[in-house]
C-alpha cells in the first residue's frame, strides 16, 4: 500500500469542564489505513475526530498528523477533511457548487470547478446531476456528494462520522462497500467512526474499540473479535455469552475458572492478559454462540456446559438456540444447519461442547449492554 | 367552498373557524383596507370645508399631487423644491439607516444564534427590555445624551475630544442613532431566526475546507439569512421612513422628516386631502423601493414572512 500520511495520538486527553470526555488516548494509524472507532453513543468518539479535525483544541497531549503536531492549527489549515454525521452540504448551492467549494475557495476557475465536478460525479455514479440541489437527492447520493465534496479538497486524511447511521439497512450496506471501494482508489487514511461493530469489522483494516473515553482495544477485526482485551471489547463487538466465576488454576496460557453456574471450566487466557490472572481473582469467560457445539447429554467435564433450552429459532443456515444462561440472561448458541436432526426441547437440559481454544478467560470488568 | 376553507374548517371547527376568520377579516379589511382606501380617496378630492363636501366642487382632482411636484399655483418656482428635497431626503436617510441598521445587528444576530449559554439570554433581555419603555420617552433620552450640555458631550469635552459641545442634534447624528436604535429588534430578530436554524455543521463543513471567515459568511451565512435580512430590512426601512416621534423629537431644526409635513399638512393646515396626497405618495414610493430592492436581491415575497 501506498505510504499514505499517517495520524498520531499521543497521550490525548480531552475535558468539559470536569468530565472527561478522553482519557489518555494513545493511538497510531498507518498511512493509507482504513480506520475505526468503535463504541457505544457518547463514548467520545464524535471528540476525538473533532480534535483531529481541529475544531477542538486537546487539554492534554498531541495530535501529529504526518508526523506533525498540529497544536494551535486550526481546521482549515489541517489536511484533513470531516464527512459530518448530519452530512451539511449547503442547501443553497447546486450540488457541483457543493463538491468544489474548496476549489472556490482556492480561487479556482468556474470552468475548472465543473470540470473536476463532473469528474468526481462519475466518481461517485451521480453523471449529469450537478445542477440539482442537495434537497432534489436521495439520502445515499447526498452521502456520496458529501463524500466527493470532501476529496475534492484532496485530503491526506479523511474523517467520516458514523455518515451511513441515517441511512436504510440495505442502502448502508452497499455504501459499506463503496466506501471500502472509494477508499482503495484515492489511497488515502480514512478514519471511520461508528457503533455498529459490523460496520466497523467488514470494512477496517484496524479498529479501536472505545468505552466512555477510554481506549480498551486497538487491532484488526480478527483479533479484536477472536482475541479481546477487556470484558467490554468481548461483550461490544460480536455476540458473545459470558459466564462469571473465578480463577481456580492456570496453566500456562490456559486457566480454569470456576464459575458460578457451570461448575469448572477451561478457557485460554486472552494474549494480553497472559500472565496477569491469578488463583482466586474474579474473572469473566466468555464463549461466542457459533463455538459450541453438540454433546451427549449429560456428559461431564471442563468443556461441557449443560443447560436449560429456553427456545429455538431456525435461521436458515443456522439454528439459534437459547438456553437458561447467567443472572436471568440467555445463552445463545448457533449450531450450522448440517441437515443433522436434533431432539431439542423447551424446557429440556442440553449438553454442549466447546474447544477450550475458542474460550477467552479475561479479568472480571464492565460489560456492554445493550 | 374551495378546498383550503374546506380544510381550514375541518381543522379547526367550525364555530372557532367562523370567528377567528371573522376576526382575521375585520382586521385586515376593516382596520387596514378600508381606512386605506378611504385616504386614497380623499387624497384626490379638493380640500373644501364642511359644507361643499359632497358638493358640485367636490370633484376628483389631480390637484393634491401635483402640490407636491410643483408648488401653489402660480408659485415663484417651478417645483416645489422644498417638499421634494424632504421628500428624497427621507428616503435617503431611511435607506443609511436601514443600512446602518443592518451592519449593526447583522453581527448581534449571528453571535445571538450561533451561540449558546446563558450570557445569551441576558443579552437578549437587554436588547428587549429598553422596549419597554415608551418610544417618545426613548427619544427624549436619547436627546438628554446627544443634547448640548448632555452625558455624551460632557463624556467628550471631558476627554479633550473636542474644545466645545458638538452638536449632534443639529447635525442629525441624534436622529439618525434614534431611528437606528428605534428599529434595532426589528433588524435583529428575523436576522436571528433564520440563522438560528442554520445548521453549525454548515459552518464548520465551510471551515473544514479551509474558507476563511468573510468567505463563510458570504456564501454560507448570508445567502442562509437572505429571508431575515430582506424581512429585517424592509420593516425597518417602511418603519423609519414612517417614523414621526423621532425626527420630531430628535431632528435638527432645519432637517424636516417627510412625515411632519404630513402631520403639518393634517394638523397644522387641516388640509387632509393634501395630506392624504403626500402619505399615498410616501407608502407606494416605499413599496415600489422595496419591490425593486427584492427583484434585485432575488428575494421572494414568501421569504419576507419567514
Ligand atoms: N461541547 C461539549 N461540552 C460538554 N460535554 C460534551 C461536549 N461535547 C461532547 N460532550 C460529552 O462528551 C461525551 C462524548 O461525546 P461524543 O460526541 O464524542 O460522543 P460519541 O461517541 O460521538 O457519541 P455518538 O455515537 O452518540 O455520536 C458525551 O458524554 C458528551 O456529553
Ligand atoms: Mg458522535
Amino acid at each position: 500500500m501506498s505510504a499514505g500520511v499517517g495520524v498520531n495520538l499521543e497521550n490525548l486527553w480531552i475535558r468539559f469542564g470536569d468530565f472527561v470526555a478522553v482519557r489518555d488516548a494513545n493511538v497510531n494509524i498507518n498511512g493509507g489505513d482504513f480506520f475505526s472507532f468503535l463504541g457505544p453513543s457518547g463514548c467520545g468518539k464524535t471528540t476525538i475526530l473533532r480534535a483531529v479535525s481541529g475544531f477542538l483544541e486537546p487539554s492534554e497531549g498531541n495530535v501529529l498528523i504526518g508526523g506533525n503536531n498540529m497544536k494551535g492549527i486550526g481546521p482549515n489549515k489541517r489536511p484533513t477533511a470531516l464527512i459530518f454525521q448530519n452530512l451539511a452540504l449547503f442547501p443553497l448551492m447546486k450540488v457541483w457548487e457543493n463538491i468544489t467549494f474548496s476549489m472556490e475557495i482556492k480561487g479556482a476557475s468556474a470552468k475548472e470547478r465543473r470540470k473536476r465536478a463532473d469528474e468526481l460525479l462519475d466518481m461517485i455514479a451521480l453523471s449529469g446531476q450537478g445542477d440539482k440541489l442537495p434537497s432534489e437527492l436521495s439520502g445515499g447520493q447526498k452521502q456520496r456528494v458529501a463524500i466527493a465534496r470532501a476529496l475534492c479538497a484532496e485530503p491526506d486524511v479523511l474523517l467520516l462520522d458514523e455518515p451511513l447511521s441515517a441511512l436504510d439497512l440495505k442502502l448502508r450496506q452497499h455504501m459499506r462497500s463503496e466506501l471500502r471501494e472509494i477508499q482503495k482508489r484515492v489511497g488515502i487514511t480514512f478514519i471511520y467512526i461508528t457503533h455498529d461493530q459490523g460496520e466497523a469489522l467488514t470494512m477496517s483494516d484496524n479498529v479501536a474499540v472505545m468505552r466512555a473515553g477510554v481506549i480498551d482495544q486497538i487491532g484488526d477485526g480478527k483479533t479484536i473479535y477472536n482475541d479481546p482485551n477487556t470484558a467490554f471489547a468481548a461483550s461490544f463487538v460480536g455476540e458473545n455469552n459470558v459466564f462469571r466465576g473465578t480463577v481456580k488454576k492456570v496453566i500456562g496460557d490456559e486457566v480454569m475458572i470456576n464459575t458460578n453456574r457451570s461448575g469448572d471450566l477451561m478457557a485460554r487466557i486472552s494474549s494480553s492478559n497472559v500472565g496477569k490472572m491469578k488463583e482466586g481473582d474474579d474473572a469473566m469467560l466468555f464463549i461466542r454462540p457459533e463455538a459450541f457445539s453438540l454433546a451427549p447429554l449429560g456428559t461431564q467435564g471442563d468443556h461441557f456446559v449443560t443447560a436449560e433450552v429456553h427456545k429455538e429459532e431456525f435461521e436458515g443456515n443456522v439454528f439459534n438456540i437459547f438456553m437458561e444462561g447467567e443472572g436471568g440472561k440467555e445463552m445463545k448458541v448457533s449450531l450450522p444447519n448440517l441437515g443433522q436432526s436434533f431432539e431439542s426441547h423447551k424446557g429440556e437440559p442440553m449438553t454442549l461442547e466447546y474447544d477450550v481454544h475458542n474460550a477467552v478467560a479475561l479479568p472480571a470488568g464492565v460489560l456492554a449492554t445493550e | 367552498m374551495p378546498r383550503f376553507l374546506r380544510e381550514y374548517f375541518n381543522r379547526n371547527g367550525v364555530g372557532l373557524g367562523s370567528i377567528m376568520l371573522g376576526l382575521v377579516l375585520f382586521w385586515t379589511i376593516g382596520l387596514i383596507i378600508l381606512p386605506q382606501l378611504s385616504m386614497l380617496d380623499f387624497s384626490f378630492r379638493p380640500n373644501l370645508p364642511p359644507p361643499e363636501i359632497g358638493g358640485p366642487k367636490d370633484l376628483y382632482t389631480l390637484e393634491n399631487y401635483k402640490y407636491l411636484i410643483f408648488g401653489p399655483e402660480g408659485g415663484s418656482q417651478d417645483y416645489n423644491a422644498v417638499d421634494l428635497k424632504v421628500f428624497y431626503r427621507t428616503l435617503i436617510a431611511a435607506v443609511l439607516v436601514t443600512l446602518f441598521n443592518l451592519m449593526l445587528c447583522y453581527p448581534i444576530a449571528y453571535y445571538l444564534a450561533q451561540t449558546n449559554g446563558n450570557h445569551i439570554r441576558i443579552l437578549a433581555l437587554m436588547l428587549i427590555i429598553p422596549y419597554w419603555i415608551n418610544e417618545i420617552l426613548r427619544a427624549f433620552a436619547l436627546r438628554i445624551i446627544f443634547g448640548e450640555s448632555g452625558v455624551l458631550n460632557n463624556l467628550l469635552v471631558g476627554m479633550g475630544v473636542f474644545d466645545t459641545p458638538f452638536d449632534f442634534i443639529r447635525n442629525d447624528i441624534a436622529l439618525y442613532a434614534g431611528l437606528g436604535y428605534a428599529y434595532i429588534l426589528l433588524m435583529i430578530f428575523p436576522i436571528y431566526n433564520v440563522i438560528e436554524s442554520l445548521d453549525r455543521n454548515q459552518i464548520e463543513a465551510a471551515r473544514d475546507m479551509g474558507a476563511s471567515w468573510t468567505r463563510i459568511h458570504r456564501r454560507v451565512v448570508i445567502p442562509y439569512a437572505k429571508p431575515g435580512i430582506s424581512s429585517g430590512c424592509t420593516m425597518v426601512f417602511m418603519l423609519s421612513a414612517g417614523a414621526l416621534a423621532a425626527p420630531q423629537i430628535l431632528g435638527g431644526p432645519s432637517s424636516l422628516w417627510f412625515t411632519q409635513l404630513i402631520y403639518q399638512q393634517f394638523n397644522d393646515n387641516s388640509d387632509w386631502p393634501q395630506g392624504a396626497a403626500y402619505a399615498v405618495v410616501l407608502l407606494v414610493t416605499c413599496i415600489l423601493l422595496v419591490l425593486a430592492l427584492m427583484r434585485v436581491f432575488k428575494v421572494n415575497m414568501g421569504d419576507i414572512g419567514k
